[in-house]
């Protein structure tokens, strides 16, 4: 998966935020969306499509979308 | 003899989960309040620590893998005649609504839901549980008085053990035996390290201790002595309910 497939992907676990609002340097945690809900959805969609376990604490460690990007690909 | 009406002497408690946390705490408890354990644990070794920490002999401890009905069948066999019994055995499940799927849940319902239903109904069969006994399930705050974001599958089994609780307590009451629930609000244990995969303490204190309105988190022994008293003659007018043990997180 390319970083901005995962931008897209990662927008679709949002269901008020506009898919604009999107890129791959967004500091997602600033989105007024983002709460424990969005983060297990991300911990799972990363899971379904990766097939690979993220933690709370790799969203913690995370600023920017393509920060958990490279985490993942790390992985 | 001191009066005490929460006395368990005489009396043959089995512990399911009994080899950390929650499970562990009841056995210890119980075993102070003068019963006889029978504990009940996957992991060997640490089945063996608690046994260490019982007070009193004559305690028992049975290894066996709940999700599998040969292994319930063979504790049913194993356990002696008993009083009373704690389902502490579970696991814990953190997962977003839409990403649910067949496996998780048969995982987590295998666990949670079928394993203590069947066992109870194996030891009533065998006739291992006496009459007057007190039958316990470890259920939650989560499914039966509230709601927690990621917890729906968690939250369905404990529920359901609710609701089972309420038809089990009026048939056995034919012979005197009662039937509850704990539901307890978080207790730090090794469970919530598991699930901790995927929450941070830093979430964890930010979105639930702070909820508490007596100021702390519960801990094993809290839930055991809820225990005590749904396994003792105290509570012997005690059936069919779902004690709520909770430091008054439920109310805010």
């Amino acid at each position: 998966m390319t970083i901005d497939e995962f931008v897209k992907r990662f927008s679709e676990e949002f269901d008020e935020t506009p898919v604009e609002k999107f890129a791959v340097g967004t500091l997602f945690k600033g989105l007024d969306e983002w709460g424990s809900l969005t983060a297990l959805s991300i911990i799972a969609m990363v899971d379904e499509e990766f097939e690979k376990r993220i933690t709370g604490a790799d969203i913690r460690n995370s600023e920017t979308i393509e920060d958990l990007y490279n985490l993942v690909m790390s992985k | 003899m001191e009066y005490n009406p929460f006395s368990l002497e005489g009396k043959t408690i089995l512990v399911t989960g009994a080899s950390s946390g929650i499970g562990r705490g009841i056995a210890v408890e119980c075993s102070k309040m003068g019963a006889k354990l029978v504990i009940h644990g996957r992991d060997l070794g640490r089945l063996e620590k608690t046994l260490s920490m019982l007070a009193g002999d004559g305690h028992k401890a049975i290894q066996a893998d709940l999700s599998k009905q040969e292994e319930i069948d063979r504790l049913v066999e194993q356990s002696p005649t008993i009083n009373g019994i704690v389902h502490s055995a579970g696991i814990p499940k953190i997962c977003a609504v839409k990403y649910i799927d067949r496996t998780l849940l048969e995982e987590i319902v295998n666990v949670n839901e079928l394993a203590p239903i069947l066992l109870t109904t194996g030891l009533l069969k065998k006739r291992k549980l006496q009459k007057k006994s007190s039958v316990v399930f470890v259920a939650s705050m989560s499914g039966v008085f509230i709601g927690n974001i990621g917890e729906a599958s968690y939250a369905a089994t404990k529920g359901a053990i609710a609701g089972f609780i309420k038809s089990a307590a009026l048939e056995l009451a034919a012979q005197g035996t009662r039937v509850n629930t704990i539901c307890p609000g978080l207790v730090p244990t090794s469970i919530l390290s598991l699930s901790n995969e995927v929450f941070t303490e830093e979430q964890l204190k930010d979105t639930m201790y702070g909820r508490y309105p007596l100021k702390r988190v519960g801990t094993p022994e809290d839930i055991a002595n809820a225990s005590i008293y749904l396994l003792s003659d105290g509570s012997s007018w005690v059936t069919g309910i779902n004690l709520l043990i909770d430091g008054g997180y439920c109310l805010t």
